[in-house]
């Protein structure tokens, strides 16, 4: 097959850049621990209330400056509706749903995973600023979709 | 080629597809702006009408329907155009597609309407709505199954009665087009057939929520494709007869396409980055394969960058670029398109973005990608389509696009890109800064946050009915042209009055095709073997360790 001259140096050049990309993109990924939310637990969704750790939903310290947040997503809210945490705490978000999918987003941060029910996602964010932030629900979830969110005191 | 006599049994055909198709836009642009509207905080909705019912009858009736209907309408009458009418048989299986594709269409749509599927567009369980919304999304699959089918009888009959000889290009690329179909809705109607519709009729008590999801990216991800391969169809093919030039290279065209299929298929887990259940490196992999269909677009926007220097330097364009003067802007059937691959640029920018494997996190499921898929479906795509109703339609009812109607045709562009520029552009801001997709109007309780986005100028929810309300009037101008063209424009009296259906010719320094292109045993073999590479592990995995699955749930 005849390939034009220009469209070889054009191709070229495309291919060059495109394993360039992949490859800082793999990199980060799998050296720098850059990964998308991904977590492999799962649960009957079903029975969330008695399965832990969402048998008893909330912020729990794991050493000095770390905390588990377990946190159930429902139509249309979270529970809890309202967590505390330090200055420069950080924070593991464990997340599943009672009922359809929702997603954990917290505007202007890099927390945005979806939550199907059945499996837990896990996210994790170092709060170094203080103040309330807003977490909402981006997945379509029912009539009160846009009703749905909690918030994060960061004191 | 063009002496082929146009055959009115399969304008008829075309025409009806086309028609439900533009009943389509019709009612879709009206939900359309109501959502822009209610979103901006405009209007709100009477108790009657729930938001996310527009929602679902905005996905449905545009990003399936119309462009369903349009591709048939379209690649019936260009097969029958290059390869001749269509056999009896192949023409009464293409309206039983017909049929049942609108059988289908019309009972989800009534389903939706009684608000018994505010589900939207993707269903995902377990969200359950009515049986007969999934049936009848069942049957418009099947129904271009048998339309397709049809075009496939065509393109194989042609085949045996021309044997040595190169198939049409216009024949090869729709054949590629239907089997990208075929091969990627079989995902969707495994999971329809055998998880929804029994379990919402309560035949089965739980579903696989992620292999739901799964099967239904395996589907949406080529499900770009099928949209976007009719519209390269047009670049590549009717685009330089247009302008008075050549299609540039055959054998990198039908190439360019058999590419296509190969990576838009195993790709789906980029809709899926974001969630629990699909370990990492499955992820990247298909990742990957996502970001290997940049090879056959940058081959596409070789092809067309050439075509239009060597028609600009044959007309006498001087200088580098001189022959971006002389292309044919005031004519809509050039216009129109060629607006739409303006936008292509900075939507296939935002697709990288999207692709990417960490950038994702930052816009997935955020009014960026809402942005994003109305630069890339909603422009590219829409406007070429429009472009080629501007001249299908009278080529297939006979009658004339008048300098008037031309001029008509050229407002309307100018209305679309401009309502979708203020649009797209302020979604892909919002959506930056946190705005939430497939949401209704909220403040989130005053939250300041949620109050930046009313704030500034392009970060503007108003901005978003703004623009909506200018795409909406272009749309029903659409609608408008589209009747007009087809019962009203003065008809064309003899051959050289007669509008044409562009079908470019090859440049003589082209070169042979290779016949591999030709072999499509090979290139579906291929696509099978990529497909099992990318999914059989991780599909296993989801369902030999599945956790419990979802009853059904209802929440509107
Ligand atoms: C009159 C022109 C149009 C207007 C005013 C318009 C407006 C909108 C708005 C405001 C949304 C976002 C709703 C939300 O996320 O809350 C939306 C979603 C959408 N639009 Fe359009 N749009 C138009 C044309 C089109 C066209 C031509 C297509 C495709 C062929 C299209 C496909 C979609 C899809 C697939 C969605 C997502 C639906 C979902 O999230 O389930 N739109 N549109
Ligand atoms: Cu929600
Ligand atoms: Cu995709």
């Amino acid at each position: 097959m005849h390939f034009h001259r220009y469209e070889k140096y054009w191709l070229i050049f495309g291919l060059c850049t495109l394993v360039v990309f992949l490859t800082i993109v793999g990199v980060n990924a799998f050296s720098g621990g850059h990964q998308p939310p991904t977590g492999m637990m799962t649960l009957d969704p079903t029975k969330v209330d008695q399965t832990p750790p969402f048998d008893q939903p909330g912020l729990k310290k794991v050493d000095d400056n770390t905390y588990e947040a377990n946190l159930i997503a429902m139509a249309f809210g979270y529970n809890p509706s309202k967590i505390e945490v330090p200055v420069g705490a950080k924070v593991i978000f464990n997340v599943t749903s009672k009922d359809v999918v929702h997603s954990f987003t917290i505007p202007g941060t890099n927390v945005n995973m979806m939550i199907t029910p059945g499996h837990v996602n896990t996210s994790e964010f170092s709060f170094d600023k203080p103040g309330s932030y807003l977490v909402l629900c981006n997945e379509y979830c029912g009539s009160g979709h846009h009703m749905m969110q909690m918030t994060i005191e960061v004191k | 080629m063009n002496s082929v006599v146009k055959s009115p049994k399969d304008s008829k055909l075309s025409m009806s597809y086309l028609t439900v198709g533009f009943i389509a836009v019709f009612i879709g642009a009206i939900c359309g702006l109501l959502q822009g509207l209610v979103r901006g905080g405009v209007i709100e909705l009477p108790s009657f009408i729930n938001y996310y019912q527009l929602l679902t009858a905005h996905g449905v009736l545009l990003a399936l329907v119309f462009t369903t209907y349009f591709i048939y309408g379209l690649l019936f009458a260009g097969v029958s155009k290059t390869m001749g009418a269509l056999s009896d048989k192949a023409r009464s299986i293409g309206w039983i597609g017909f049929w049942v594709m609108t059988i289908g269409t019309i009972c989800s749509t009534i389903m939706i309407i009684l608000g018994e599927a505010s589900v939207l567009y993707t269903f995902y369980a377990p969200l359950k709505a009515h049986p007969l919304y999934y049936i009848g999304l069942a049957l418009v699959v099947v129904g271009s199954w048998i339309g397709g089918a049809a075009m496939l009888m065509h393109y194989s009959g042609w085949r045996k009665k021309n044997s040595g000889k190169l198939s049409p290009l216009f024949g090869y690329m729709t054949t590629a087009t239907i089997i990208l179909w075929i091969v990627c809705t079989i995902g969707v109607a495994i999971s329809v057939l055998f998880q929804f519709i029994p379990w919402s009729f309560g035949w089965a008590d739980r579903i696989n929520v992620l292999l739901s999801r799964t099967l239904f990216w395996y589907f949406g991800h080529p499900l770009v494709y099928f949209w976007l391969l009719p519209a390269y169809i047009i670049w590549y093919v009717c685009i330089p007869k247009i302008i008075g030039g050549k299609v540039f290279s055959d054998s990198l065209a039908r190439l360019s396409f058999v590419l296509f299929i190969l990576f838009s298929i195993p790709v789906g887990f980029h809709h899926q980055l974001t969630e629990s259940g699909i370990p990492e490196g499955w992820k990247f992999l298909q990742v990957v394969l996502t970001f290997m269909v940049i090879t056959p677009s940058l081959m596409t926007a070789f092809s067309l960058f050439a075509t239009f220097e060597t028609t600009g330097r044959e007309k006498g364009a001087r200088g580098l670029f001189g022959w971006l003067k002389k292309l044919p802007y005031n004519d809509v059937r050039f216009f129109a398109p060629f607006m739409g691959m303006l936008f292509f640029i900075p939507g296939g920018a935002g697709g990288i973005v999207n692709a990417s494997h960490q950038m994702n996190t930052v816009i997935h499921n955020t009014l960026w990608v809402v942005g994003h898929f109305h630069i890339t479906v909603g422009t590219p795509v829409v406007l070429t389509f429009f472009g080629v109703t501007y001249w299908l339609v009278p080529y297939l009812t006979g009658r004339k696009l008048t300098p008037a109607l031309n001029r008509a045709g050229m407002i309307q562009t100018i209305l679309w890109s401009v309502g979708m520029f203020f649009m797209s552009t302020a979604m892909h801001i919002l959506g930056l800064f946190g705005a939430p997709r497939r949401t209704a109007y909220s403040t989130y309780q005053d939250n300041p946050t949620a109050l930046e986005w009313f704030h500034g100028f392009f970060a503007h929810y108003t901005t978003v009915a703004l623009g909506g309300t200018i795409l909406f009037i272009a749309a029903m101008m659409m609608v408008y042209l589209f009747f007009h063209l087809a019962f009203f424009a003065p008809k064309a009296e003899n051959d050289i009055e007669a509008t044409e259906f562009p079908i470019g010719e090859v440049a003589e320094h082209a070169y042979t095709t290779p016949r591999i292109l030709e072999n499509w045993k090979v290139w579906i073999g291929i696509v099978v073997v990529l497909i099992l590479i990318a999914y059989t592990i991780p599909v296993t995995d989801m369902i030999t360790h599945a956790p419990a699955g979802s009853p059904p749930i209802r929440t509107w």
